[in-house]
């Protein structure tokens, strides 16, 4: 069964040990700019909410790329980019409605999140359980489907 | 249906798609995911497989080769699907008889008829523009041309400083010539930018070496010294030119629709299924003239991202699935020589709307947003890349922002954060 | 290479800034943050030098892990000599301003000089440019870091400043980054206001590497699975905050009260660690919301708190309504049981106002104890309060005190001096419970022995981070240590101070130790830097360190005669708990101190020592 990662941010202190495990195992290197996954801070609330790709079928970034570029792990569902494909045209950085797509400068491509080939990082790297890698059809999800539905300039009923 | 396949360039099929850059090739690819047995024919009008003109600039930099710009890269993908890509330039719709007509006179039926026939560009009445040196950037046929003119420290001139101009100028500049853009507005990506971000990329584009007149007009074309053109402006400049790429807008193809009985303005008119006035006909991409989701009207929104999502929503329909469409949100973004710029729906502002601004000059960074209530309608900015899309799931949302859009006012780089905050994501 | 073995070094007097490699011969001797600063700094300046002048130094330092994946690895250093005590200062603070250090490429910024005008740092990178500050001098920490971050248009600098405080000349003003987290003791925000450098803010996006990943990936998840597994780092801390220690404290008898008038508080329960996870009576909310951790914290000790907003303090400003940094121990304590304040809302609005302004919630704390003491005593009279009525327990006074301490106004100026220069200054420099012009933190030495001589010979005056025997004598960490004898502390109170050098040296944080030997965090160390790291060189280079701080504080003219305690503690003996009848006894444990440590019976550290330790 494919899994996602489930993200309970009531769980999360902010730690960016998420952040560090992702972008050293996307970048080699320690550097939280480069992670694909982000903690907000909300400090008047005392919230901290990581943020990523939710891999939604919808797959805006998938479809938006003009050279074929992203395209779908058969095995985690995960769409992933192709940086021998990426061309860094950037469209999908603003086609994905959830703003999880960026622009590398430093590489002339755009990162996102691929599931780290289906043993996310984030989640072994973090301390409080706040991000965990569970089967799709686990409750968390369903709200981010709902959103990602209601974030369809399209049909609801396509499938 | 039963559908026969004919030979050559003859024939029917219960889904004929004209055209074959996005709009069409997502089109008839949606349609074989919710059509599986139904006869789709694809047809194309120049000679490659089907391409993206979003990739043409990569192609000149050199950063790909041809193959490069294919929309799909595997090898064997259309037979795969089956879904039959054919070769020609339809000429015209009989809309009775369920024909399309092609330059060599051969006939395709249809079932259903999606036409994707995409843009063409302006040429702007200028005389001298029919100069062998003279190249639009639009296809992978102008993309040759210029890399055998545009060499490293030839002198080039760009008429045309709008969306598709910029996104060439990138190519020219990495391709290393020496550089002239003309634009008659009074600013660069006049219909994208306000003055503001206009201002900056114009003065980023001057520091890295290029010459950029805006409020300028080519008056004429002549021959100059040796192989170079010389560009006449309205500012009495003569400017040398081994290459003039004119870059002057675009406009729908829509020509070969007259008297075809079916409903054209700026572009093919089409409703929220993306059919046309024909119950039988649809539309997608540049050629359509959609349902606009921030002006509630229709408009031609020749970008991507509306390509993409206007040729799977007509696919759908087609093949009886009802598929309604919000409407299309105006967004592009742009590198010129390193400075990425975007922007989002109604970036100029709405009547009754509120605005925020936040620029800071010497860093080359620029944040526009647009209120109208407290519901996101438009954004710009410069010197940002990180989570802009948010920025369109904002918008496109009409997301009511609460006590973020105080929040944003204050400071209007927290996007995501308000995205966040607001989207219930999580 | 955990190092970014580059330097930023800003001229304020003359505007400039400049890039320059890091001495590597230097960092493998004293390893980072901590340790190479004082040595940078002792190379730099004269000791003697007014800290307030332009002759001072200034130096932010991050340690070779900071920004790296080690548990806590986010710290950083602000070393100078310090304007509430003259002496070495070094005070490190967590939240995320380090690891954005790191990541722009420097292991330090050294700032000299004084700007002509108020000027903030802005570094992007290889970036580096002084701005004019002039629209943030006057303003708070907060309303700078949100400005700056505005103005940049990326929410994503760091920003580390000082507040009005600072300005005002509060001696013991910070820097305070990430809203809440500050570099908080001695006075070196002080020292960074008298510069006219109003904040440092930073963006970097180069990243951190290490020397040897798969071993370093491998110690850290080793490390990590140490600090879950551990009672003290794996939940106490997590859970209850430092403030768990508050009942613990008070129970034992050296919880100091009413500027150390007695060892225990009435009122103690009452601003506890299980006071804010009570509901409220108002609005049915704890006044914690939840823990938070610092960059790379596996810990998450943090406290985000709320005030009540039916409270005075609050109730007609709704700027305060939101969350912010809650009350560690030392800031519940000094707020609190040295005042004998025991309203846990007028505690966690005097610590916002702390973080707010830039300052020290321990010396102020201590100071209005003091300023207490003068004013039941009647050595000071309300017209010289300003009309503040500074009773015992009285939090309307505290928390007044607290917003005029921040603007540096009235009775606050003089708050502002600190202790000693305060109770000096009304003839009672005996009610300061100080040492080398530093309030003490949070533990009577007359109930935990060892205290005594920690804070009699800390080289940056009274604190208990730089060698917090409290574990051994209360925590039993790394073994139990009876607190009401003063035997074996000098070797005790050492080993700590060397350990915690290093420790303060690497970019870790010094919670981890409740855990963590020097054997857990060598092998991160070790595969994260290039050269030898074991657990003795560690210590090696602690004591180094701990003996050039040492020689730098005798050169700026301290001796053997400033190790010492007030005389309150060393002889009026406790009247309650289980410290009853004690007094420290630092006269048994001094002298032995300064054999083990290779010094003089002056306390100066012999040639032997200094020479074994390549000083």
């Amino acid at each position: 069964m494919q899994k996602s990662l489930n993200i309970d941010p009531g769980k999360c202190t902010g730690c960016l040990q998420c952040e560090l495990a992702c972008s050293y195992d996307n970048e080699g290197v320690f550097n939280p700019s480069k992670s694909r996954i982000k903690v907000f801070n909300f400090e008047t609330e005392g919230r901290f909410v990581p943020y990523t790709c939710t891999q939604c079928d919808e797959a805006w970034c998938m479809h938006a790329c003009p050279v074929d570029a992203i395209s779908v792990d058969a095995a985690t569902g995960a769409k992933v980019v192709s940086d021998a494909l990426c061309v860094g045209c950037k469209v999908c950085t603003i086609a994905c409605p959830f703003g999880t797509v960026n622009y590398n400068t430093a590489t002339g491509k755009v990162i996102k999140c691929d599931l780290c080939g289906g043993a996310p990082e984030c989640a072994k790297a973090c301390p409080t359980d706040a991000i965990t890698f569970v089967d799709a059809n686990w409750t968390g999800l369903e709200k981010m489907r709902a959103w990602a539905a209601r974030t369809d300039s399209g049909a609801t009923a396509s499938a | 249906m039963s559908d026969t396949l004919g030979s050559g360039s003859a024939g029917s099929a219960a889904h004929v798609i004209v055209g074959a850059g996005p709009a069409g090739v997502v089109a008839a690819e949606t349609l074989r995911k919710a059509d599986p047995d139904a006869a789709i024919v694809l047809i194309g009008n120049e000679g490659e497989p089907p391409y993206a003109r979003m990739a043409i600039p990569y192609f000149l930099t050199g950063n790909i080769d041809e193959q490069g710009t294919y929309l799909r890269k595997q090898a064997g993908h259309y037979e795969r699907l089956n879904i039959r890509y054919v070769q020609g330039a339809v000429t015209g719709v009989d809309t009775a008889a369920k024909t399309v007509t092609l330059a060599d006179g051969g006939t395709w039926g249809y079932g259903k008829l999606l036409l994707a026939t995409g843009a063409h560009p302006i040429r702007p009445p200028i005389p001298g523009l029919d100069r062998p040196q003279v190249h639009h950037c639009w296809t992978l046929a102008d993309a040759r041309r210029i890399v055998e003119l545009a060499t490293p420290g030839s002198h080039v001139v760009l008429l045309g400083a709008g969306f598709i101009g910029c996104i060439i100028l990138e190519s020219l500049f990495e391709r290393q010539v020496s550089l002239n853009v003309i634009e008659m507005g009074d600013r660069m990506v006049p219909r994208m930018m306000d003055e503001n971000a206009g201002g900056l990329i114009k003065r980023w584009c001057e520091g890295k070496g290029i010459a950029v007149h805006t409020s300028t007009r080519v008056t004429e074309v002549r021959d100059g010294d040796g192989e170079e053109l010389a560009v006449a402006l309205d500012n009495g400049q003569v400017v040398p030119a081994h290459l003039l790429v004119v870059a002057a807008g675009v406009r729908s193809n829509t020509e070969f629709l007259a008297g075809s009985g079916l409903k054209v303005d700026q572009g093919i008119l089409v409703d929220d299924t993306l059919r046309t006035s024909d119950p039988d006909v649809y539309a997608a991409g540049d050629c359509a003239q959609g349902p606009d989701l921030s002006t509630g009207g229709y408009s031609v929104h020749a970008v991507q991202p509306t390509s993409v999502d206007h040729g799977r929503i007509a696919a759908l329909n087609m093949a009886g699935r009802e598929a309604r469409y919000k409407g299309s949100l105006i967004m592009n973004v742009l590198d010129t020589a390193g400075l990425i710029s975007c922007s989002f729906g109604s970036w100029d502002g709405v009547e009754g709307g509120e605005s925020v601004t936040l620029l800071d000059d010497p860093a080359y960074r620029y944040t526009r947003l647009e209120f109208k209530g407290d519901v996101l309608v438009g954004a710009q900015c410069v010197g940002r890349t990180d989570h802009i899309g948010a920025l369109r799931g904002l918008i496109q949302n009409k997301v009511a922002l609460g006590p973020w859009k105080e929040r944003l006012r204050h400071d209007p780089n927290r996007i995501m954060d308000a995205y966040v905050a607001t989207s219930q994501v999580v | 290479m955990a190092w970014a073995r580059r330097i930023l070094r800003v001229n304020l007097t003359e505007g400039t800034c400049k890039h320059e490699p890091l001495n590597m011969e230097w960092a493998m001797k004293y390893l980072g943050q901590r340790g190479l600063a004082t040595k940078y700094l002792a190379e730099e300046i004269d000791p003697k030098v007014d800290p307030l002048s332009p002759d001072n130094k200034m130096i932010m330092a991050t340690g070779p892990l900071t920004g790296t994946a080690a548990s806590t690895a986010g710290r950083y250093s602000v070393i100078t000599k310090g304007a509430l005590t003259g002496a070495i200062a070094c005070s490190n603070s967590g939240g995320f301003f380090g690891n954005e250090m790191k990541n722009a490429g420097y292991d330090m910024i050294i700032f000299e000089g004084r700007s002509p005008k108020p000027v903030y740092l802005m570094v992007q990178d290889d970036d580096a440019r002084l701005m004019d500050a002039s629209g943030y001098w006057g303003k708070s920490v907060w309303d700078t870091e949100e400005g700056i971050k505005a103005a940049h248009g990326d929410p994503q600098i760091r920003v580390a400043s000082v507040g009005v405080s600072a300005e005002k000349g509060v001696l013991f003003a910070c820097v305070v980054n990430d809203m809440h987290r500050a570099a908080g003791r001695s006075g070196v925000g002080t020292v960074m206001a008298s510069k006219n450098l109003k904040a440092v803010a930073i963006r970097g996006t180069k990243g951190v590497n290490v020397d040897d990943y798969p071993a370093f990936a491998k110690a850290v998840t080793d490390g990590k699975a140490v600090l879950a597994e551990n009672a003290v780092t794996g939940q106490g801390l997590p859970a209850f905050g430092t403030q768990v220690l508050m009942n613990v404290i008070n129970e034992m008898g050296a919880l100091p009260t009413r500027n150390h008038t007695s060892v225990q508080f009435e009122g103690a329960k009452d601003i506890s660690a299980e006071a804010m996870a009570e509901p409220r009576r108002s609005d049915g909310k704890p006044n914690l919301v939840r823990n938070a951790a610092c960059f790379g914290c596996t810990i998450a000790c943090g406290r985000i708190s709320t005030i009540d907003r039916t409270h005075f303090t609050v109730a007609e400003r709704p700027q305060y309504h939101g969350a912010s940094g809650g009350l560690e121990y030392e800031a519940a304590w000094a707020l609190g049981a040295a005042t004998g304040v025991n309203d846990l809302d007028a505690l966690t609005f005097a610590n916002f106002i702390c973080n707010e302004q830039g300052f020290d919630p321990i010396s102020f704390g201590a100071t209005v104890g003091a300023a207490m003491e003068m004013y039941e005593t009647g050595v000071l009279t309300k017209e010289q309060t300003g009309g503040l009525e500074l009773n015992w327990g009285n939090a309307k006074a505290l928390t007044d005190l607290a917003e005029l301490t921040g603007r540096g106004e009235g009775f606050g100026a003089e708050i502002g001096l600190g202790s000693k220069r305060l109770c000096a200054k009304y003839g009672k420099p005996e009610l300061s419970m100080s040492v080398k012009g530093q309030e003490f933190p949070a533990y009577d030495s007359r109930g935990i022995q060892g205290m005594g001589l920690t804070y009699a010979t800390s080289n940056r005056g009274a604190c208990h981070l730089r060698s917090y025997t409290v574990s051994s004598e209360v925590l039993g960490i790394p073994e139990k240590t009876d607190p009401l004898v003063t035997e074996g502390k000098a070797g005790l109170v050492r080993a700590f101070q060397d350990a915690t050098a290093a420790v303060d040296s690497s970019g870790l944080c010094i919670f981890t130790t409740f855990a963590w030997t020097l054997e857990d965090i060598a092998p991160q160390v070790n595969a994260a830097c290039e050269g030898d790291w074991s657990a003795e060189k560690l210590l090696e280079a602690g004591e180094r360190t701990w003996n050039l701080e040492r020689q730098f504080n005798i050169d700026a003219g301290f001796s053997g005669a400033d190790d010492t305690l007030p005389s309150r503690l060393l002889k009026d003996a406790a009247k309650v708990g289980p410290a009853e009848g004690k007094v420290n006894g630092l006269d048994q444990m001094l002298p032995e101190y300064y054999e083990i440590r290779g010094w003089t019976a002056d306390g100066v550290p012999s040639n032997e020592t200094l020479s074994r330790l390549q000083l």
